[in-house]
This record gives C-alpha cells, sequence and structure tokens, in this order.
C-alpha cells in the first residue's frame, strides 16, 4: 500500500540520531570548524562506539523478500533517515566517527568473512581518486604487482576522506594498465605499512573537520590476502562489466547515503533561517498560495518543497535498495536531485538573512560551505547526470560521452 | 486513524490492474484524438459517454444512491488522474470533472444532501456536472470571494461570476463556492436550469478540448439545502491542488516519454542528438524533477487517504509541480526544435495545456 510516511521504528532511529546531533554534533559544530586539524575529536570517541553497537547489517538485496512477502523498510532507508538527522547536526562530524568510512562499506559488501573479522571494526577509508583521475575511475594509475606474498603498490592518492585518521585504506590500483577497467582492484592497506606516506591534510572551504588526505605509495607493501575480491583479471567482455560493475554497486548504496548528508545539511539552514525570518514577522505558514505570498516567503516555499522532493526521492532509492530492486538509476536521481538542492537551498538562506546568514556567529555560512562538497564527491552532478541519461535513453559510456 | 506502515511505493493489486487498463484507454481514447478535439475546440460526439466504461464517478458512491460503494481514496484518484492527463490533460478534466463534483459532495454534504444530488450523477449515461471555484482575478484568492450570497428566507441568493469552469455550459449541476454574508466561504448546488445563471464559452490558450466556460450568477436563488452542510473550503482547495499537480505529471510523462525515442532518433552533425549532453542533460532533468513531482502529489494524497493532516504537502506538491511541469514542458517543445513549435507534433500543444496547471484550482478534486 503506497505510504510515504515513516513507520514508528524509523521515527525512532530518527529520534535517537536527532538527539545525537543536537547535543554531540552542534555544540562543536563551529569549534571544529575553525580547528579543522586535529585527531579524532575526543567528543566523537564515545559516539563511535554506539554507532557500532547499532549499526545494522549492511546489504539488504540478500535479505530481500519476495514479492508477495510484502515491503520491508531496512539497513538501506535506516541509513538515509539516521544520516539526514546526523547532517542536520554536523556533516563534517559525521565523517570523522571513527568506523564511517567508505572503506568500511566496501569491506562489508565484498570483503571474505576474514577480512571483516580483520577490519570490519576498524575505521577503513576508500583512496580512489588520483591528481589525474577523478570521475573517471576507469582511469587510475595506481598499480599494484604481486611479489612472492606480498602486493607491492606504487602511485599517489589524493581527496582521501579519513585518509589520515583512518587505521586502514582501501585503495583502487590497477594490476595492468593495458587491461583497463578489468584490472582495477582493490587493496586494504593497514596504517603504517612500509612505503605509506601521508603526503598533506587538505585545507578546504567547506567539511574542515573531516579529514581529506593526500597519500603516496612507493614500493607500499601489504600480506597477499589483503585484496578484495578476485585478484584474476577478467577476460571476456562479460566478466569485465561485472568485475568493475561489482565495484560500482557499492556507490548505488552510498549515493543515496551522500543524498542524505545534502538533507540534513539543508534543512539545518532552512529551519535557522525561518526561526530568524520569524522574528522578522515573515511567516510561511502555508496559508496563502504561491502567487499570493512575498517573495521572501515564496522563496521558503520553493525551499520547503526542492528539500521534500529531494527527501522522498532519497527515500524511494533507499526503499527500492530494501526491497531488492535495481536502483542505479534512482540512486542517482536523487544523489543530483538532492546535491544541486543542498547548494541551492544554503546559499538562499545566506542571502535571505542578510548579514546574519553570512556571519561566523551564526551557522548558515557553514552550511552554505559544507553543503557544496555534498553535490561533488561520489560522483559529480554532471556524472549523475549522465548515469540518469545513459539509462532512460538506453546508450552506452561510449555513445553518451 | 494513525497506522503503523512501512514506507512503501508499491501499489495495490487493483491499482497495478486498474493503473494499466486506464493508461490503455488513455493512449487509445484521449491521445489519439486530442490534437483533432484541440482544434476543433471541443471533445469528438460521444466521447464522454465513451468514458463512461471507466466507472470513475460511480465508484465512490454508496450502494444505496446507486453507486459500487467503493471507498473513497485521493490515491487511487491521483494515479487514474495521472494516467488519464498521460493521454491528454483537457480531456482528462472532462472525463473527471463529475467525479469532482462527486467528491465534493461525498465529503461535504450531510447524509440527505448525498441522498438528494448522488442519484443524479449514478446513472448509466455520463452526467456532467462540475465545480466552480476560480475567479477572473490576478491574486485570486479562495479565502476572498468576489462571488457572494447571502441567505433570503428559506433559501439563497447568489451572484458572481466564476471563470475557467470545465464543463461549464453542459454541467447539469455545478457546486459553485461563494462567500456567504457573514459566515465566508460557503459551497452551494446549482442546478443549470436555474433563473440567472448563465454559461458562455470561453477560449484559452490551452485546454482547448475541453469546454471551458465562464458562469455568471444574477440573483441566482437555490434552497437552503443545496448549500453543502459540512464545507471545508481549505480542504476542497487542497484536493484541487492535489489534482491538478496530478494531472501534470501525467502531461509531463508523456512529454518525457516522447522525447526519448526522437532525441534517439534525431541526428545532427551526423550522430543522434542524444549523444550530445546538452540534450541528455535536458532529458535527465526532467526525469529528476518528474519524479520529484510524483513523489510529492503521492506523499500529499496518501496522507489525505490515511486522514492525515495534509494541507502543508498539498501547498508543496502544487508549488512544485507548478514550476517543474512548466520547465518540462518548455524543454520539451525545445528538444524537438520547430518541430516542437508546429502543430504536427503535441509538444506545442501540452505546452499550453501544462501552463493551466498553476492556475487551475478546484477542477479535480482527488
Amino acid at each position: 500500500m503506497i505510504n510515504l510516511e515513516l513507520p514508528q521504528k524509523l521515527i525512532n532511529i530518527q529520534k535517537m540520531s536527532h538527539q545525537l546531533a543536537s547535543g554531540v554534533f552542534r555544540p562543536i559544530s563551529r569549534k571544529y570548524d575553525r580547528i579543522e586539524h586535529c585527531d579524532t575529536p575526543e567528543e566523537l570517541k564515545p559516539v563511535a562506539q554506539m554507532m557500532a553497537s547499532i549499526r545494522p547489517a549492511r546489504g539488504g538485496k540478500k535479505e530481500a523478500p519476495s514479492a508477495d512477502a510484502g515491503t520491508v523498510n531496512g539497513a538501506n532507508l535506516f541509513a538515509i533517515v539516521g544520516g539526514e538527522e546526523l547532517c542536520w547536526g554536523d556533516v563534517g562530524l559525521l565523517l570523522s566517527i571513527p568506523g564511517s568510512g567508505l572503506g568500511n562499506a566496501a569491506i562489508n559488501a565484498v570483503g571474505t568473512p576474514e577480512q571483516k573479522e580483520k577490519f570490519g571494526k576498524l575505521y577503513c577509508a576508500m583512496a580512489i581518486t588520483e591528481p589525474g583521475a577523478g570521475s573517471d575511475s576507469a582511469a587510475i594509475s595506481t598499480t599494484a604487482r604481486l611479489d612472492g606474498d606480498e602486493w607491492v603498490l606504487n602511485g599517489e592518492k589524493i581527496y582521501c576522506t579519513a585518509g589520515q585518521r583512518g587505521d586502514a585504506i582501501v585503495v583502487w590500483a590497477t594490476l595492468d594498465k593495458s587491461k583497463g577497467k578489468a584490472a582495477i582492484k582493490s587493496f586494504i592497506v593497514p596504517q603504517g605499512a612500509p612505503g605509506l606516506t601521508l603526503v598533506r591534510v587538505e585545507d578546504k572551504m567547506g567539511l574542515r573537520i573531516s579529514d581529506t588526505a593526500a597519500l603516496s605509495f612507493d614500493n607500499c607493501r601489504i600480506p597477499k590476502e589483503n585484496i578484495l575480491g578476485s585478484p584474476e583479471i577478467a577476460d571476456t567482455e562479460e566478466a569485465r562489466k561485472k568485475a568493475f560493475g561489482g565495484v560500482m554497486q557499492t556507490f548505488d548504496n552510498t549515493r543515496p547515503a551522500v543524498a542524505a548528508m545534502a538533507l540534513g545539511v539543508a534543512r539545518a539552514a532552512l529551519e535557522i533561517t525561518r526561526e530568524i525570518l520569524e522574528k522578522e514577522g515573515v511567516k510561511a505558514d502555508y496559508s496563502k498560495s504561491l502567487y499570493n505570498s512575498t517573495a521572501i516567503e515564496a522563496e521558503l516555499y520553493r525551499m520547503e518543497a526542492d528539500l521534500e522532493a529531494a527527501r522522498l526521492m532519497t527515500y524511494k532509492a533507499a526503499w527500492m535498495a530494501d526491497n531488492g530492486q535495481p536502483n542505479s538509476k534512482e540512486a542517482s536521481m536523487c544523489k543530483a536531485k538532492a546535491g544541486r538542492m543542498g547548494n541551492y537551498v544554503t546559499l538562499k538562506c545566506v542571502e535571505l538573512c542578510g548579514e546574519m546568514g553570512y556571519s561566523e556567529q551564526r551557522l548558515l555560512e557553514k552550511l552554505a560551505r559544507d553543503s557544496k562538497i555534498i553535490d561533488i564527491f561520489e560522483g559529480t552532478q554532471q556524472i549523475q547526470q549522465l548515469i540518469v541519461a545513459r539509462n532512460l535513453l538506453g546508450l552506452s559510456s561510449r555513445e553518451l560521452k | 486513524m494513525s497506522q503503523d506502515l512501512p514506507f512503501d511505493l508499491s501499489l495495490s493489486e487493483e491499482q497495478r490492474i486498474t493503473r494499466e487498463s486506464m493508461r490503455r484507454y488513455a493512449e487509445r481514447q484521449l491521445r489519439a484524438i486530442a490534437r483533432d478535439a484541440d482544434e476543433a475546440g471541443a471533445a469528438p460526439e460521444g466521447f464522454y459517454t465513451g468514458t463512461m466504461e471507466l466507472g470513475l464517478g460511480l465508484l465512490p458512491i454508496p450502494e444505496v444512491h446507486g453507486g459500487a460503494d467503493m471507498p473513497r481514496s485521493p490515491m487511487s484518484n491521483v494515479l487514474n488522474t495521472e494516467d488519464l492527463a498521460y493521454g491528454d490533460i483537457s480531456l482528462a478534466l472532462g472525463t473527471l470533472a463529475p467525479l469532482s463534483f462527486i467528491n465534493a459532495v461525498l465529503d461535504f454534504g450531510n447524509e440527505a444532501q448525498q441522498e438528494a444530488f448522488l442519484p443524479r450523477l449514478a446513472q448509466e449515461h455520463f452526467v456532467p456536472a462540475t465545480v466552480a471555484l476560480t475567479e477572473g482575478r490576478a491574486t485570486f484568492d479562495p479565502a476572498q470571494l468576489a462571488t457572494k450570497a447571502r441567505q433570503d428566507g428559506d433559501s439563497y441568493v447568489i451572484d458572481g461570476e466564476k471563470r475557467l469552469v470545465i464543463l461549464g455550459a453542459s454541467a447539469e449541476l455545478l457546486l459553485v463556492i461563494a462567500d456567504l454574508e457573514g459566515e465566508g466561504p460557503a459551497a452551494f448546488v446549482v442546478d443549470q436550469g436555474s433563473d440567472g445563471l448563465s454559461a458562455e464559452a470561453q477560449d484559452y490558450m490551452g485546454l482547448r478540448a475541453v469546454e471551458t466556460a465562464t458562469i455568471t450568477l444574477k440573483n441566482v436563488r437555490v434552497p437552503a439545502s443545496h448549500r453543502l452542510a459540512n464545507f471545508d473550503l481549505e480542504r476542497l482547495v487542497d484536493l484541487g491542488r492535489i489534482g491538478s499537480a496530478a494531472l501534470a505529471v501525467g502531461c509531463c510523462q508523456a512529454v518525457l516519454d516522447y522525447c526519448i525515442p526522437y532525441v534517439k532518433e534525431r541526428k545532427a552533425f551526423g550522430e543522434p542528438i542524444a549523444w550530445r549532453q546538452s540534450v541528455a542533460f535536458m532529458i535527465s532533468d526532467m526525469a529528476i524533477e518528474l519524479e520529484g513531482m510524483r513523489l510529492l502529489v503521492w506523499r500529499a494524497a496518501s496522507r489525505a487517504e490515511q486522514g492525515l493532516p495534509f494541507h502543508r504537502e498539498a501547498h508543496l506538491a502544487k508549488t512544485y509541480a507548478a514550476e517543474k511541469a512548466m520547465q518540462i514542458g518548455t524543454n520539451g517543445v525545445q528538444l524537438f526544435g520547430g518541430a516542437g513549435f508546429v502543430r504536427d507534433y503535441p509538444l506545442e500543444m501540452w505546452y499550453r495545456n501544462l501552463r493551466a496547471v498553476a492556475l487551475l484550482d478546484a477542477a479535480t478534486l482527488v
């Protein structure tokens, strides 16, 4: 039965997450935006323990019920609902919680039981981007070769979230550049592995408390069993697609989670803006249609609608994943929508509140700075549009470049 | 009536089956004749009689009043509205006008009023009926009506002018919303033959396939029993907002589905224009905003269906749909280039029709 309200168990998750966001994140949000470079904030350590104890197992696909067993609201939707609340508190702090890394998602998705046992409880970053390869992750040039019982990695990685604070880093590298996507594998590199160097931690416009590292791998050696997935290079077109597709599938689950970040950040900005404007007598209480409202009320209505559209699209993508429905298109649609909505809403809020929006005395300017990256990482707006368009038009990446 | 339901976008078995047949009907019976009807300024003879096979009006009427006694379902109405508008917005508006009247009587009429009016609509043949709310004013506000009613003994006397009334001239029964002296907005069932009531067809930029009329009321007298007992203007406006947004969703889906094969076939510089990001990104944007529109509409309707407050959600759905629908309509014309502008193709007609979404008030009550 069509119902777009959340069930009680999700409302409970929402409430719990909100308490954490308002009790722990908000009070330290500005402080760590200013500090920027530091170890994991002390305040987040108990949060990490708590999250580890409640985090539900990922990967709803296997547990998905048959069509007639009814719909389920599982781990994916839980993550969206909780994620929005936490990012309402602070998106940078969420990304700084030990154990919340993208590498953890990858290990959970494709790791062997031994790897999950060994690394699953650690804080695992993911290193894909290189100075010469961003969205075109098939073009990476970091290499891996087997030498006896060890893999030897060489290359440079940049923009690696938690690359400094993480216990381990899942590194994408190619076994043979001439073989394209099929030769790209990921490797778990523990912090302190010989040949791994932290080059620098970036200074950024927003998301400052989250460490974004540049790493260098100079004959970096790791044990042979630290490869994620099979070391074979697929040699048929079919197998190649499957191998790389498997890697990319991780993103079908993570894109809605990133969209949820934009929901939280935008909602925070909108709530603060409404409070400020209410003191000036601006009441957007839905009593008038858009066309009988003042310009400022109309903007509030537009922003609310835009936020809610993005939220429902994100719920939908997650709901599909929870119910075993392929959601690649919907995951990209919600990421594209939420990413640009986040920028539009947070920047408009700064504008509407004038000096109070621009000032560091409040959080609006910070939320606008934080929101920008959400439309860039985990696939830019333009990459999401490409995925959606190829999907709708039935075109290959060679046809629609 | 708060149930602990999971978030769920699956249609019920019945909705799924209805959706299939409704879509098919819309393509064969509405889309196929929409252009000719637009040019002619009217639906062809027998069109509305044909729509009786859908059973839309009969469904929610209680059995005692001659109907099929199905539960009143705003959500199913939204799906039907989307599907009919997938064929054509104008013809969908005409088809659904009596249902809007029926829904209003079900929601706002007392038992005696339902008994008085519903059997007249529960017929084998199409009985035109409609809701008349809109007035000809910029910044029109349904809470500030220029059409006035006053009590006079055992009857009410109504004066004013209603515009953009769907099936206004042929409707046997009209639900006229007027400002009742001392009380505010009220709803009156008015018979077409009433003294002082006149209807004049009016042409618009779009919605040409359906009869749109200006209704003039000069000292129109109706019995006191014709004032709907439990009228709620906010609910009427909100159901109308959801309805017009659902019309937009259906038509925008038609635009998108029509553009996709065209941009794949149409070649420029030796390759399909779909291979260009400037074109492909317009398609993805249309799909993204359409998805947002649809989900906002569904949320508002599902809340209405569950008896939850839905004023805010209806407002947001309408706000969003009115703007995005026009963008999608505009992009549809643009993607077809010159072919979008000529009347051989439906794009320009959809563009004209979609402009109406923002200003339709209570034409379609879900």
